[in-house]
């Protein structure tokens, strides 16, 4: 059985340094960053390369998939959550949450794809459901 | 510069109480300073130098500075979170050996019991300018399911089970069994502990510490200082800190910053692992000590859950007693910051000063090691080594 309470989702502030990740979030886009440097992507999103402190980095949109982790399922809070460590296809390893499905069979290893839920504010967050 | 031999540490306190109803923060920073300079045989006019970190009131060292009556040489509020009070011996020792001061005074205290604070669970408030804030805050990281995903990914990679888990909690309450002023004092047994109610899976209620009142003070000095008092000597060996994060996002659960404090301590310090009688370990959760334990090098990477088990951390019983007093998980935990009462009782054992139900015989050689911050995401590991002269 999917978990059909959903709990208030805290907003992110963007600021000038992140307003491009979170204009994509509005799209339905997952966009990280990369470094030119060293080619290599990175997350969280961060205007200086944290490989070589360069500011030559791009956006790139990420295909939205990728496999858990890690994970742990709330058991304690009024509304039973799952958080995740899920690594994206392009390798980085990001913060979310599973949703939309039962916390029970969650596995690490398990294939996910993105899926956007509105936070308080109505800044959309990206989330993960098992594909 | 090697701080080995340079400095020691005289005065150790911690203080009785557990539940802080009747006193004010500041007040308990004032209590285990004057503990801490009593057991030492110091008075606060000898002290030169003074160390806290964020849970003291004020801007930085100051406004404790001014309240206590000090008048310090050499001042440092590096806050590491739970590892803080360890670093702080670090850079006392330090500032000694420069000549910067020769009686350094480093305190701690809270009361998060008396405040009703839901530390475990309720997500804090955060400063939306630390810059993974945004990125975070949104899926309710709290401090005990960031530690459950360390354990989950240890349990898929090396097989490690809830009930190995367990024996770190049931070491830990078979010594506070014998602590009057402990917060648990039960004994537990392995099956207490996995029946006990899930919080965040994988990790149950007796996975994790207590939440507690008080605080504790420590006294550095310098070796020509503590030759002239009369307590037993206890010397600061090695010492050394590091921060580990998230790696630009190749994240990985399975290892702490012990990893990387742990054997430039040893190196100082001229001795290994296998020689050390008695460790205190971090103890915020379970999975907090096992890992520690891993990247500390007494066991192999992946073999923490065996080398925990069957009581191989009970004084008395096992190959390395861990957490005499009980640790966080049973005694005290206070302000959350767990690192001032880890380096105390390696102190009191040191010193031949335990409780003799738990006293490991010739303790000669310790181990004090903090974690400050979230073994999920980034955070701060100290590893202090000291020696009985």
């Amino acid at each position: 059985m999917a978990e059909n309470n959903i709990r208030t989702i805290a907003s992110p502030e963007p600021n000038t340094e992140t307003e491009k990740f979170w204009e994509g979030a509005r799209q339905g886009k997952l966009i990280i960053q990369k470094c030119n440097d060293t080619g290599k992507h990175y997350w969280y999103p961060r205007a200086r390369s944290p490989f070589t402190l360069t500011d030559d980095v791009s956006w790139v949109e990420a295909k939205g998939t990728g496999t858990i982790y890690t994970f742990s399922v709330m058991k304690r809070a009024k509304i039973n959550y799952c958080i995740a460590y899920v690594e994206l296809d392009e390798g980085v390893r990001m913060m979310t949450n599973i949703v939309d499905t039962d916390y029970d069979q969650i596995k690490i290893g398990d294939k996910v794809k993105v899926v956007f839920k509105d936070s308080e504010n109505g800044i959309p967050v990206p989330m993960f459901t098992p594909v | 510069m090697s701080i080995n031999g340079k400095a020691y540490i005289a005065g150790a306190w911690e203080h009785p109480t557990r539940k802080a109803v009747d006193k004010s923060l500041a007040e308990l920073h004032a209590d285990v300073a004057k503990g801490a300079l009593d057991d030492a045989g110091l008075s606060s006019d000898d002290v030169d130098g003074y160390f806290c970190a964020g849970d003291a009131p004020g801007l930085g060292p100051i406004n404790m500075v001014d309240y206590l009556g000090l008048n310090p040489t050499f001042v440092d509020s590096t806050d590491t979170g739970g590892s803080s009070y360890v670093v702080h011996v670090e850079h006392a020792a330090q500032a000694i050996a420069e000549g910067r001061c020769r009686v350094a005074l480093i305190t701690l205290a809270a009361r998060p019991a008396a405040e009703g604070m839901a530390t475990g669970t309720a997500p804090r408030v955060y400063n939306q300018q630390q810059p993974d804030v945004q990125f975070e805050f949104p899926f309710a990281p709290v401090i005990t399911n960031m530690y459950a995903m360390a354990a989950m990914r240890h349990m898929h990679e090396f097989g490690t089970t809830s009930e190995q888990l367990a024996w770190i909690r049931v070491a830990a309450s078979t010594h506070a069994q014998y602590n009057e002023h402990a917060v648990r004092r039960e004994v537990v047994t392995v099956e207490d502990v996995v029946n006990s109610p899930m919080i965040t899976t994988p990790l149950h209620r007796l996975d994790c510490c207590v939440i507690s009142d008080g605080g504790g003070a420590l006294v550095v000095v310098h070796p020509d200082v503590a030759k002239e008092l009369k307590r037993p000597l206890v010397k600061i060996k090695g010492v050394a800190s590091a921060v580990k994060g998230q790696d630009a996002g190749q994240t990985d659960l399975t290892y702490t910053a012990a990893k990387f404090s742990g054997p430039r301590a040893f190196e100082e310090a001229g001795v290994k692992p296998a020689d050390i009688k008695y460790a205190s370990i971090y103890d915020s959760f379970t999975v907090t000590v096992l890992l520690q334990l891993e990247d500390l090098g007494f066991c192999e990477k992946g073999k923490g859950g065996r080398f925990v088990q069957d009581g191989n951390l009970i004084s008395g019983q096992g190959k390395l007693p861990f957490n005499t007093d009980g640790g966080g998980l049973c005694n005290n935990h206070p302000a959350n910051r767990g690192g001032m009462t880890k380096v105390i009782e390696a102190v009191r054992q040191l010193r031949g000063e335990a409780h003799e139900k738990v006293q490991v015989p010739n303790c000669d050689l310790a181990l004090a090691h903090g974690t400050g911050g979230s073994i999920g995401t980034r955070h701060c590991s100290s590893t202090l080594i000291m020696e009985r002269e």
